[in-house]
């Protein structure tokens, strides 16, 4: 140990006075618990936005956010219009389970107000797109009747707890998912300001304060937490801030690894930012998952930085005070010292597709949807099916943290009626496609993201077609690889941890990395930047041709891109920017 | 630009005749730059002799050094564009540093500049950072296509810098510094020192930059200014022919566009017009009257149909005019009139159009006509061998359409905008368009020229600045509003205003919507209220907002507001009406008739007005 006998330094976090942190931190006091003037600035029948300074963060607390329709951005602007608003509306989904019912009402809303479309997240969530102010309420209540609601979705919260989906190991997954389920209602902030914009309850006079353990200023920053069992890592788990590895012995849940200081985001430019992959610090029994949770929850809170937003995830919280130091106090809090890690073994970030059965014999069906996107287009109704297959199915759905859909639960009785109309709906045959789109992910971006620089869910899978002929040219179509896009450097489709990875940097120009480990075991690098697509097509090409001719039995794609010398092994975040 | 006879202005005293007359014969072969660089010239030679430490420019065409004439009293306005903020914190720092130069500078963001402003503008420091390929950063791209649009003002006289942000692995690196530093050159303006492009480790460079730029500036202030010639207004101004609706101004458009959204049921329009030279004058309130002309496209099916030729000269009063320019230019050949229908019964000796003519049948002869255009007569009844001369017979000349302007002097000199909702609509098949509407939407792009006057409006006129006012529009019936936020604004006016809007759907119809939203923040517009028909599953209407606020419009009434109605004549100003006699019957506890004499009284006392068509 080396903890410093001055103890940390605290110039930038909590103990300091508001005036001396950054300017989100009084934002944040001064909204009154994330009420703010929301529910005026609905009212403000002038603008499509919500008006009023502060709302527009706060309305993140509440899972919204206001975004505006790109494609028109200019064309409006010079028709004298504000830009065509609408809100992206997150909901909180602990592990990504939900019922047929609550599919049903999903579908109901996203036909009445969300433009036909729902998006499945990489963080196992749906979000409705294309929301206008005036549905805002009417979406939200309509998620209420059936139990959802979309509180600390985003925000300097705790953002929605993931869980593994591990179709065929049904009592584990059953118990992981609970614990998913009670760490997402534990660390939820009470938030009685939702409840009342949203569902226009009362306020209730209190002399309690509204938020125990956040307190008036909440987090520093965004907070994630997630679930894994061993050997899939579909959830990325050492991309968490805070990340429990399911340990089980006999079959037996008996306690969890952890690992911390996990995170995607970064900052072109801004050397001092980087991703960083999750540390396992220890083991702890199952019975002191929550105690653990507080406590690290509570370090971050206590020592995070609340001058500068860029700097505040929890990843550089550990790197300023020395883990050893951020470990010893996470001990102090809990009581006891943290047991050795156990071991474990991945052996995949990526999902399984199609049909499987759990010990307790009900069945799964997990169906790739390119990058989450559930509409009905041209040649495939995924909208119209998967609504028909929720009348059908008496059992849930799993959203996977690879943008897919697994259709859970069903029992043997059921698995014909299912089978058909997934063969009714032509959905039997989407997962026949080239392993390279069934690893791909891509976030949002553009038209309605407001961070994106270049596209992303609208490019990549033309993108991936031009990649496939050149793996299928160089034998290669039978070779799993990971590559995800995002349109900028921020991350949400963890893009630092893929085989091939691509950040917009403006319209048709990304950064190009390599060197992904295939179970998220490893951070890429940057291998070209702000290059256009003929050089992207050109890049790969050569490795490949490379890779298909050098690459040793089961080499992947990630490791042969260092052995090679294409990029440098990044042992630690700080090296990314190296 | 008016040219100035350098003869015109008083001898200062100061000079010799001689040296006046050398002065004035110089001064009359000087472009606009090099009277700018002369001046500078003159004042820096001052400077060195007086030992100063100055460094002159060493040769003509130089990036100018210049010292400046009035240096004194000049400006120093700091403009930036951001997007993420790096460029605002430069601009806060540089601005720090000028004060303790003794230099008061105006920081401001391009994003919210008024671009007028800049012809006023003495220095300027540019600091922008670029976005994407080459890109204004978002809230700067209004400024840029302001200066770089055919809008712009000349420059001359200003003196400018540019700090150019940027990043080298893109590349158009610091493009938007680029644009700005070759646009100001281009208008005239005086580049106090070269553009410096900084990388992402803009610091140093930017420092230097800074400290460069300020070091000049304090130089030239604060220092006496020499004598200038107050006499400078008495620049004669050319007394310009003065045109009315005979003979009317040939304008140029100078920008026409959409203002209704993607997906609108309407196609509303925005129409700047120029009037420079005209001499024309007008109060907010006004119209500009418009000759439009007729669709060439029309003009050579109805000539086919008639089976004549295009060139055909046409005899008309005494002079002569190829047939298909005068069917363009002078006559009415869209709406069958009776009279039109007479003339053709009369060539045609068709029994159906004649029977049409008789007073029995005066109700199929309505409906006849709001169905047929002549283009439809003429083709339905063929006259084989018809005389150019008999049929024009039966046409109305075309006639002038009345448009309330957009617009205010003040705030728009020498131009008038107009706000037009372009009519189409499909008969026999065929896509029919307004006359004149479909003369802006589809024939008169910038640079084409259209003859146009101003038709004063007495009865739609602000009150005195400090009067409330309830201005009241539906669609095209804001435009006059726009004119009197522009002048109250321009005049500083204190007092309140409340504008009650409507259209058909928000997201696309909403006129003007980001000016009401500045205006509503810059607090020149009080209060806004908006009804849009199509929204919801009930129709609304502004009736309805005014029946809402009841109580606040009785009580802005009670303390002397003026109301405005513009907009359609058959249905908005009966509704709005009875709807504020409801407001003063309830609000005012009055019966219906004391109402009604309220607001004859307020009619009477022309603090109720209207503009409806």
């Amino acid at each position: 140990m080396t903890k410093s006998l001055q103890g940390p330094d605290r110039s930038r976090d909590l103990s300091q006075p508001l005036e001396k942190l950054g300017p989100d931190e009084a934002m944040k006091v001064r909204s009154d618990y994330l009420r703010g003037t929301i529910n005026e600035g609905l009212l403000d029948s002038i603008t499509g936005a919500v008006s009023g300074d502060d709302n527009a963060k706060l309305m993140k607390f509440h899972g919204i956010y206001v975004q505006d329709d790109r494609d028109l951005r200019d064309e409006r602007r010079r028709q004298k219009l504000e830009p065509a608003y609408s809100f992206l509306i997150r909901l909180r989904l602990p592990g990504g389970v939900c019922t047929a019912r609550q599919w049903l009402k999903l579908d109901e809303l996203a036909r009445a107000y969300g433009n036909g479309s729902l998006r499945v997240t990489t963080r196992q969530t749906f979000q409705f797109h294309w929301v206008v102010k005036i549905d805002l309420k009417a979406t939200i209540r309509g998620l209420h009747e059936t139990l959802i609601d979309t509180i600390a979705a985003c925000g300097d919260v705790v953002r929605g707890v993931m869980a593994s989906v591990n179709p065929s190991l049904s009592a584990l997954h059953a118990e992981v998912y609970d614990a998913a389920r009670r760490v997402s209602d534990h660390a939820l902030p009470n938030m009685r300001a939702y409840h009342e914009i949203w569902y226009g309850e009362e306020r209730v006079a209190t002399s309690e304060p509204e938020e125990p353990f956040l307190g008036k200023q909440y987090l520093p920053r965004k907070f994630k937490i997630g679930f894994v069992i061993p050997p899939d890592n579909d959830i990325d788990v050492y991309t968490q801030d805070l990340g429990f590895i399911a340990i089980t012995s006999g079959g037996k849940l008996q306690g969890y690894n952890i690992t911390i200081g996990g995170g995607m985001g970064r900052t072109d430019s801004a050397p001092e930012t980087y991703p960083r992959l999750g540390d396992v610090i220890g083991f702890i029994p199952k019975d002191k998952l929550l105690a653990a949770t507080d406590a690290v929850i509570g370090v971050q809170r206590d020592h995070g930085d609340r001058k500068v937003r860029a700097h505040a995830r929890f990843k550089y919280t550990i790197d300023d005070l020395g883990l050893d130091w951020v470990k010893a106090e996470i001990e102090r809090r809990l009581g006891f010292a943290l047991k050795p890690p156990r071991p474990f073994k991945f052996t995949t970030n990526g999902d399984a597709f199609g049909w499987a059965t759990g010990e307790d014999g009900r069945h799964h069906f997990t169906l790739f949807v390119e990058n989450g996107r559930i509409v009905n287009r041209e040649g495939l109704a995924l909208l119209d099916g998967l609504r028909a297959i929720a009348q059908a199915h008496q059992g849930t759905f799993r959203l996977t943290p690879n943008q897919n859909v697994v259709i859970a639960d069903i029992p043997a009785r059921g698995k014909a009626k299912i089978a058909a109309l997934l063969k009714q709906y032509g959905l039997d045959h989407r997962n026949d496609q080239g392993l390279l789109r069934l690893n791909s992910m891509a976030c949002v971006a553009l038209p309605t993201c407001g961070l994106a620089m270049a596209e992303s869910e609208r490019y990549l899978p033309s993108l991936v077609t031009k990649i496939e002929t050149i793996l299928t040219e160089n034998g290669l179509s039978k070779e799993p690889i990971t590559i995800r896009m995002t349109g900028c450097p921020n991350g949400c489709a963890r893009p630092y941890v893929a085989e091939i990875a691509l950040t917009g940097r403006a319209p048709g120009k990304y950064n190009l990395y390599f060197g992904g480990g295939f179970h998220g075991q490893r951070l890429n690098k940057m291998y070209r930047e702000n290059i256009g697509e003929e050089a992207i097509l050109s890049a790969i090409g050569e490795i490949a041709a490379h890779y298909a001719r050098d690459r040793k039995p089961g080499e992947h794609f990630g490791d042969f891109t260092i052995r090679a010398g294409y990029v440098k092994e990044v042992r630690a975040g700080r090296e990314f920017n190296d | 630009m008016q040219r100035v006879d350098p003869t015109d202005f008083p001898s200062p005293g100061l000079l010799s005749a001689d040296q006046w007359r050398q002065i004035n014969a110089l001064a009359a072969t000087l472009s606009a730059g090099q009277a700018l660089w002369l001046s500078g010239y003159f004042a820096g030679l001052e400077s060195a002799r007086t030992g100063a430490a100055v460094a002159l420019a060493n040769a003509p065409g130089a990036p100018a050094p210049a010292p400046v004439a009035a240096a004194r009293t000049r400006t120093l306005t700091i403009l930036y564009g951001s997007e993420t903020g790096n460029s605002a914190a430069l601009a806060q720092t540089a601005a720090v540093e000028a004060k303790a130069l003794g230099l008061d500078a105006t920081v401001s963001d391009m994003g919210e500049y008024k671009s007028r402003r800049l012809r006023e503008e003495q220095d300027l420091l540019l600091i922008a950072s670029t976005y994407g390929e080459g890109d204004p950063p978002q809230p700067a791209v209004d400024f840029f296509e302001f200066l770089e649009g055919r809008k712009a003002p000349s420059l001359t006289g200003l003196r400018f810098g540019v700090l150019a942000l940027g990043d080298s692995t893109y590349e158009k690196f610091c493009e938007a510094g680029k644009r700005l530093d070759r646009r100001f050159e281009e208008l005239g303006a005086a580049r106090l020192l070269p553009r410096v492009d900084c990388d992402v480790d803009y610091d140093d460079s930017a420092a230097a930059w800074i400290a460069d730029a300020l070091a000049l500036l304090a130089r030239d202030h604060g220092k006496p200014a020499p004598q200038t010639g107050d006499g400078v207004s008495t620049i004669a101004e050319a007394k310009p022919a003065a045109f009315d609706k005979k003979t009317p101004f040939p304008a140029t458009i100078i920008d026409n566009f959409v203002l209704t959204g993607r997906g609108s049921s309407k196609e509303t329009r925005h129409i700047e017009i120029s009037l420079e030279g005209s001499g024309l004058s007008f109060e907010p309130g006004d119209a500009l009257g418009v000759t439009p002309r007729n669709d060439p496209a029309l003009v050579a099916k109805i000539i086919g149909c008639l089976g004549l030729g295009a060139g055909a000269p046409l005899k008309l009063k005494g002079s002569k005019t190829p047939f298909a320019q005068a069917l363009e230019e002078k006559f009415d050949i869209t709406a069958a009139t009776p009279r039109f229908l007479e003339q053709w019964a009369n060539l045609s000796a068709s029994g159906a159009l004649k029977k049409l003519l008789g007073d029995e049948h005066a109700r199929e002869r309505a409906v006849y006509v709001r169905d047929h255009h002549i283009i439809d007569v003429i083709r339905e009844f063929p006259v084989p061998g018809v005389l150019a001369e008999a049929f024009v017979a039966g046409l109305r000349p075309l006639q002038p359409r009345l448009y309330s302007i957009a617009s205010s002097l003040a705030a728009n000199p020498e131009q008038a905008h107009l706000t037009v909702s372009t009519v189409r609509y499909e008969l026999h098949g065929e896509p029919r368009a307004g006359v004149a509407s479909g003369h802006f939407a589809d024939r008169a792009a910038p640079d084409a020229v259209l003859p146009v006057f101003v038709q004063s409006n007495p009865h739609f006129r602000l009150p005195a600045d400090d009067v409330p006012i309830i201005m009241i529009g539906a669609g095209t019936g804001v435009a006059p509003y726009r004119a009197f936020m522009q002048e109250r604004e321009a005049r500083d006016a204190a007092g309140r205003s409340w504008l009650f809007f409507g259209e058909r759907n928000f997201r696309t119809d909403f006129l003007y919507q980001t000016e009401w939203q500045a205006y509503l923040k810059d607090k020149v517009l009080t209060k806004m209220d908006v009804a849009f028909s199509r929204d919801g599953a009930k129709k609304v209407y502004v009736q309805h907002r005014l029946a809402e606020h009841g109580r606040e419009v009785f009580a802005w009434l009670e303390e002397g507001a003026h109301i405005y109605v513009c907009g359609d004549a058959s249905q908005l100003a009966p509704d709005v009406h009875a709807a504020l006699i409801s407001v003063v019957k309830k609000h005012g506890a009055r019966s219906q008739e004391a109402a009604e004499d309220y607001l004859r009284g307020l009619q009477r006392d022309h603090r109720y007005q209207r503009d409806v068509y």
